[in-house]
Parts: C-alpha cells; structure tokens; sequence
C-alpha cells in the first residue's frame, strides 16, 4: 500500500491549493451560498476549462484524464478545504461513479464525456424520506418502459443536475435509470438545509420518462464505498483547514495581556486537535489508496474512514467554534461555514455510529 | 574501491557470514569476531567496530544476518544508548573499554537520570556529584531504573554546579554501579511487577576519566541519550524473539533474552492488547451486543489510523522528505489506544474482569491489562509534555515561561524529598 503522496501529486495538490484560494475564496463561498443553484455554470465550467478536475477519474476513451482516487481524492480534500461551492461530488463521485459501474460501453461513452468537459452537470438520487442509504429502502419505481415513478430526497444538487441518475425498483430488480433534469412529470424542490453550502433537494417523479443504465445490484454498494472515502477524503480537507484557522486565530488573540496561544489549555487542545485530524487523514488517504489497488477489505476500511473523519471533523468544528469564543458564534465569522458543512458531511451516506457497525459487519465473523 | 550500494554491501555481507557464522560457536566469541568485522554495528565508525555503513544501507545487512539465523550483536535494554552516547560524546578510552563488551552483551547498563524529585523534568535533577581529593564523590537518589540490580555501568545525571543556571549546572558519568556507595532496591509497581529501581547513591565514586564531555555539557550529553531512547523506543521492548535451534550460540542468545526481557513482560498489556479485542468479544458472544460493537469499532479505527499515521511517517523518512506532524504524535494516540482498549476489555469480559492470576480469563492477561495501562501515559514523556512538544515545536505555539531557568539552580524551588 502506498503511504506517500508522489512529488507529482504534490504539486497537483499546491496548484490547486493556490488556484483555488484564488478564485474560490470564502467570499466566493457566502455569495453563492446565498442562491438557490448553490453554483454558477460559469464558474463551474472554468474550474473545468482551466483544470479539467471534473475529468479526473475520468478515463481516456471517454475523454476523461484517466487517473485513479489518489488524484480524485486530492482535488475532493482541497475542495472540502476552501469548501468550494460547486456540483462536483455530485457530479464526479456520485453520477460518473454510477455510469461507470453499471453503465454500458455504448451508454459511457454517451454520458461521459460532457460530465468529463464541465457541460453536464449530473446527480445520484439514491435516498428517500426515510433518509436510508441502503438500496433495499427504495420505494420509487421503474415500469418495463423506464416510466418512474415515486420520491427522492437528500439529493445533492437535485434542483439543478442537468442529468440524474436514479436508483429505482424496475422489472428485474433494482437498477439505475438517467433522467433529464428538465423532465415532463419531475417535480424538483430545493430543501431548507442547515447547511447552506451544501444544496439538496427532493424530487417527484410523476410517470418520467427515464433510460435504463444498467442493473444496481453490486453497482450501488461498490459506489457507496467510494463515496464514504471520497467524502472522507473532503471531509479532512475541512477539517485541516479549520484546525490551522482557529492556531492562527489563537496565536494572534490577547487576553490578559498576551497571546490565548501561550496558555496551556490552548496549547493541549491543539496537540489533539492536530492528533484527530492527522489520524483521519491517514485513514481517508489509505482508504483511497485501497480502492486504487482493489485491497479486497475496501469496504471495512472506507466505512472506517467514513467514521474516523465524521468524528474528527465534527470534533474539530466544536474546539474552533470554542477556540473563537463569541466571535466563532457569529454569522460573520468563517467558522460556522466548516462546523455545518462537517455535520452535513457526517450525515450523508451514513453517519459515524452507521458506520462503525458496517466495519463490525466485515470484521465480527 | 567497490562502490558503495545494495548490491555490493549485500554481497559483501553475505560473503563475510558464509565463511565466519558458525552457531556452536559461544555467543561472547561470535559477537568478539563480529565486533572485529564491523558487521555487528556496521553504521558505526570503522575504527570502532563499524564500517561507517549510511544507516539507510543497514537494513540489508540485517537482512542478511536474518537470511541465514545469524545472531547479531546485543542490543536490548540501555546498553545501544550507551553506545551511542559514547560514540557521540566519549573519549577513546571509553570506547576502547566500554563498546566492545557493549556489543558482546557482557556489560549492562542501566540510565541514571530521573528522580523522586524531578519526573518530567529531568534537568531539575538534584543528585550531587562533588569532587572531593582526586575524584568525584556522588549522593542522590535515582528511581526508574530498569535492570539496576544487574547493571555493571550506569549513565548518570548529576549537578555539579549549584550556582550556575539550571541546565549548565549538570554534568554526565558513567558509574560503576558494582560499589559499596550504590545500593539498588526494586520499585514495586501498581500492577504488582517490579520492572524498574530505586538507586540510593551515598558516597558513591567515579574516578575522574569517567566524566562524559566537560564540567557543566551534561545536558547536552543527556538530549543525546534521551533522542536515541525516543526513537528506538520500540524496539527496545519488541526486541527478543529467541530461535530455537540447538547450537550453542543459540541456546546462550536465549538465556540472554529470557534474562533481559524479563523485566517487560507486562508490557504488551500496558499498550491495551487491542489483538485480542475481537477474539475476546467472539469468545465471550459480546461481539452481538451493539453497544460493544460500537466501542469495539472506535477502538479498530483508532488504532489502525495510528498505525498508518506511523507508516506515513515512516514513508516520508525513507523518502528522505521532511517529516510532517505525523512523527510526532504516536506516543500520545497510544495512550489513547490503551486506556480505550482497557474500556474496552472491561466491557467484554464484565466481572471476570475483576479476576486475576488462574481466576481470570486468559489466566489474568486481561486484569493484567487493566492496571497496567496508566504506566503509557506516564512512562516516556507523559501525556501532558507530549502535548507540550507537539505545541510547541510542531504548531510552534508559544513557550510558557517557567521561572526556572534564569537563575542560580540553588534559589529554584524544588520538591522536598527524603
């Protein structure tokens, strides 16, 4: 297993790094958190032009750059980082995650290159009211013509996705069915959220017409995993960024005459909130690593990762809110975006408790 | 000259042992001629038992002795820090006496730093060291002190200069602990082993060639020590896997493991046995009780990140870049992974857990486990100057001004003890 980034990938890493504090900066964040899109195609489609990050897993043949979740998972954590608002775990993890592991050549190669160009923004509506991740929950139905029928809720960036990959009950089981995001009979509705830089929706599917893409059986278990460690690998990214935020904050705040920094309490917080935060990033970064190599326990492992930065993250998020003090309770302040943006993260595709049972699953027999 | 790689050292390695290693050879005997041939220590100096081998290339040469059983020169317990103190710091008449029957295993050492007095902080020490006629005349009480009762030569801390600031007031020795001035008493322990000593030192001598450095460097000498006990920290203790094949050689290596390892056997449960977490759970059908499927997952994913953030760090030294902050908290995540694991172990094997010796599960391993944990957080930098260094010379928060270091070590105040 690797356990070092390449130098490649490092300068991949502080590229972006820069690119981004660069053109999405937290001012970039609170305007587009303040819309109902949540994103805008122009700025979506210049990360695309200029760094091409929605083709990264992509493979060649349909146009993508063919790499592996190493990089995948480098762009996720730097986005989680700036918390970028943008339709990109959506898009690359969840809908391209799904094409490929149930799609056919002919269906890939239709669908994949506009994901891979920045043109189709796309989603995964797995999810229902309940908000179980499980496929066995789905309700939404598929007749033989591909007609849908049913909810969907919990769907990241369902309000906008101009292409939506749907888990329905069909003839033969469950399966993915693609559904244009300005269907005859879809219903989209943005829903109130706690966290505003995370946009979800619910959808009502009156007779849609959909295409089949292939059987989710297998598919819809293999793609979770990827997005316990896709999201794991943004979550550190957030959580790296809030740790470094509250030291600096920290280090320049006085109170009885010097720096909050020089008192030990402080100095002891930040021993282990460095501690939680290395610990999860070693484990999002093995996780990726597993999925690259096909390590054979990948699905204990991704749920560890799952858990360990959920924990790590939300953790984090209270000791910067605590190591503001007041400051860190108001809108104003930067804080309160990471706090929710980790408790969001926390939730969706299984929370830490979900998760820790999943690993006991694999490792209790 | 051949040039200096893997290949080259390997061949040469392998050349040297298919015609010296021979096991029915005395293990002191074996280890002489492995001394000689710089194949024992081959990162040392070559005119002191080395090659002057690059510490990166020494892994193949331990490759090789492992290859074909070979036993290596002695390494366990404080003697390697002895070493390389000396090698660091001594003159050629201690490396001349001391190195060779380091290397042999006919010496041990113990480290005389802490005291009652002065735990975390080790320069607070307040053993004296006075030179009275033609030498030096030691009293203080030392505790702490693995294999002092068996110990030939001690490293010890003393002050020798009461007016000078707290750090500069220090000098290094090593003593001779085979004399009527050190009186050594076994430190008995909350979970009932007697690992470590006390060391009474009252009137004890050093003769003056045995000073380590100059008058007044001996906490410089001690960081030395101290750096070398902090990464080889494991290893100290995960050391001793004997073979068991007849020669002679090896039959001697096991009396010597069984000798030196004595004093750890407890420590695998002071680290919480996280191995034996699922075999437990599974055995005693708590593995179906969600709540302790919970614990036990927490646990998991502790440790396993833990270990990868060793393995991180062991991979960015191997690559030669610089270190990042994952060096630097293994100590601290295994205290957490010990007392989880303990929490843990309570949980599983509920009242049995009260048992100890043959009334116990695993004939007392597991209450073994539960009062031993609190020595990880303690033993080797607490929890609390872990968070210290981790503070400050990693996130480089400020220092905290002690009061301490500024004036003569005569007027600090100091624990009373006695």
């Amino acid at each position: 297993m690797k356990f070092s980034f390449s130098s490649e990938q490092d300068e991949f890493r502080s590229n972006l790094r820069r690119y981004l504090a660069d053109r999405a900066p937290i001012k970039e964040t609170r305007r587009l958190m303040e819309t109902d899109a949540g994103w805008e195609r122009e700025g979506w489609q210049a990360l695309n032009a200029d760094l091409g990050l929605a083709a990264v897993r992509i493979p060649e043949e349909y146009g993508g750059h063919g790499f592996g979740f190493g990089e995948h998972c480098i762009v996720l954590e730097e986005m989680g980082r700036a918390l970028v608002c943008a339709p990109y775990f959506a898009t690359t993890v969840l809908a391209a995650g799904a094409i490929l592991h149930a799609g056919s050549d002919e269906r890939k190669a239709a669908l994949l290159p506009g994901i891979a160009s920045g043109k189709t923004v796309a989603t995964l509506a797995a999810a229902e009211d309940g908000g179980s991740w499980e496929a066995a929950a789905t309700t939404l139905t598929a007749s033989a013509t591909g007609r849908l029928n049913g909810h969907k809720s919990f769907v990241l960036d369902g309000h906008t996705a101009d292409l939506i990959v749907v888990l329905a009950r069909g003839p033969s089981g469950l399966a993915f069915y693609t559904v244009d995001g300005n269907a005859a009979g879809l219903t989209r509705r943005l829903l109130k959220t706690m966290d505003p830089t995370r946009k979800l929706a619910r959808l009502e599917f009156s007779d849609v017409e959909s295409t089949f893409l292939g059987s989710a059986e297998g598919a819809y278990e293999k793609l979770a995993i990827e997005a316990a460690v896709c999201l794991s690998n943004e979550m550190v990214g957030g959580a790296e960024r809030l740790r470094e935020d509250s030291l600096a904050y920290a280090m320049m705040r006085m109170q009885f005459g010097k720096p909050i920094a020089s008192f030990q309490s402080m100095k002891h917080k930040a021993a282990d909130m460095l501690l939680d935060v290395e610990l999860a990033k070693s484990a999002a970064y093995y996780a990726a690593a597993a999925l690259d190599e096909g390590d054979a326990d990948i699905a204990a492992t991704a749920s560890l990762a799952k858990a360990c930065a959920s924990d790590a993250y939300s953790q984090t998020a209270t000791h910067a809110i605590q190591i503001h003090g007041g400051i860190g309770f108001t809108w104003d302040n930067d804080t309160h975006l990471w706090y929710k943006r980790g408790k969001s993260s926390d939730v969706l595709f299984g929370d830490a408790f979900y998760h820790r049972e999943n690993m006991m699953k694999h490792w209790a027999e | 000259m051949t040039e200096l790689n893997e290949d080259t050292v390997r061949a040469e390695c392998r050349a040297w042992l298919t015609a010296n290693w021979d096991p029915n050879l005395g293990l002191v005997e074996w280890r002489h001629k492995l001394a000689e041939s710089g194949w024992g220590n081959p990162h040392w100096p070559s005119r002191w038992y080395g090659r002057d081998l690059p510490v990166g290339l020494v892994p193949i040469v331990k490759e090789e002795f492992a290859r074909i059983g070979a036993i290596g020169p002695a390494e366990a317990g404080i003697r390697v820090l002895a070493a390389a103190t000396i090698l660091a710091h001594g003159t050629d008449m201690h490396k001349e006496k001391f190195l060779m029957r380091i290397m042999t295993g006919e010496d041990t050492w113990c480290q005389l730093f802490s005291e009652p007095g002065s735990g975390s902080d080790v320069a607070g020490a307040v053993t004296r060291a006075e030179m009275k006629g033609n030498q030096w005349i030691v009293n203080g009480q030392k505790v702490w002190t693995t294999s002092a009762h068996k110990a030939h030569w001690g490293l010890l801390l003393a002050r020798t200069d009461w007016d000078a600031k707290k750090h500069a007031g220090l000098s290094y020795f090593i003593i001779d602990m085979k004399q009527p001035g050190v009186t050594v008493y076994p430190l008995r322990q909350m979970n009932g082993h007697a690992s470590f000593n006390q060391v009474f030192l009252s009137d004890a001598t050093v003769q003056p060639e045995f000073l380590v450095s100059a008058v007044g460097d001996g906490w410089a000498v001690t960081t030395t020590t101290l750096m070398h006990e902090r990464r080889g920290a494991d290893g100290l203790r995960t050391w001793g896997k004997g073979s068991t094949r007849p020669e002679r050689a090896y039959e001697e290596e096991r009396a010597e493991i069984a000798t030196t390892m004595e004093p750890y056997k407890w420590y695998p449960q002071r680290a919480g046995r996280v191995d034996l977490v699922l075999p437990r759970a599974k055995e005693t059908g708590k593995i179906a009780d969600p709540v302790v499927r919970q614990e036990i997952a927490k646990l998991l994913t502790m440790s396993k990140a833990a270990e990868w953030t060793a393995r991180r760090a062991r991979a960015a030294q191997a690559e030669g870049r610089p270190q990042g902050p994952e060096g630097s908290l293994g100590k601290l995540v295994s205290s957490h992974i010990a007392r989880a694991a303990a929490r843990v172990h309570t949980q599983i094997s509920g009242a049995d857990a009260l048992l100890t010796g043959d009334d116990g599960p695993m004939n007392g391993v597991i209450a073994e486990i539960l009062v031993s944990v609190p020595a990880t957080s303690i033993a080797g930098g607490t929890d609390e100057i872990q968070r210290n260094i981790i503070s400050e010379r990693v996130l480089k928060m400020p220092r905290e001004r002690t009061g301490d270091t500024e004036k003569p070590f005569k007027d600090v105040p100091r624990n009373l003890v006695g």
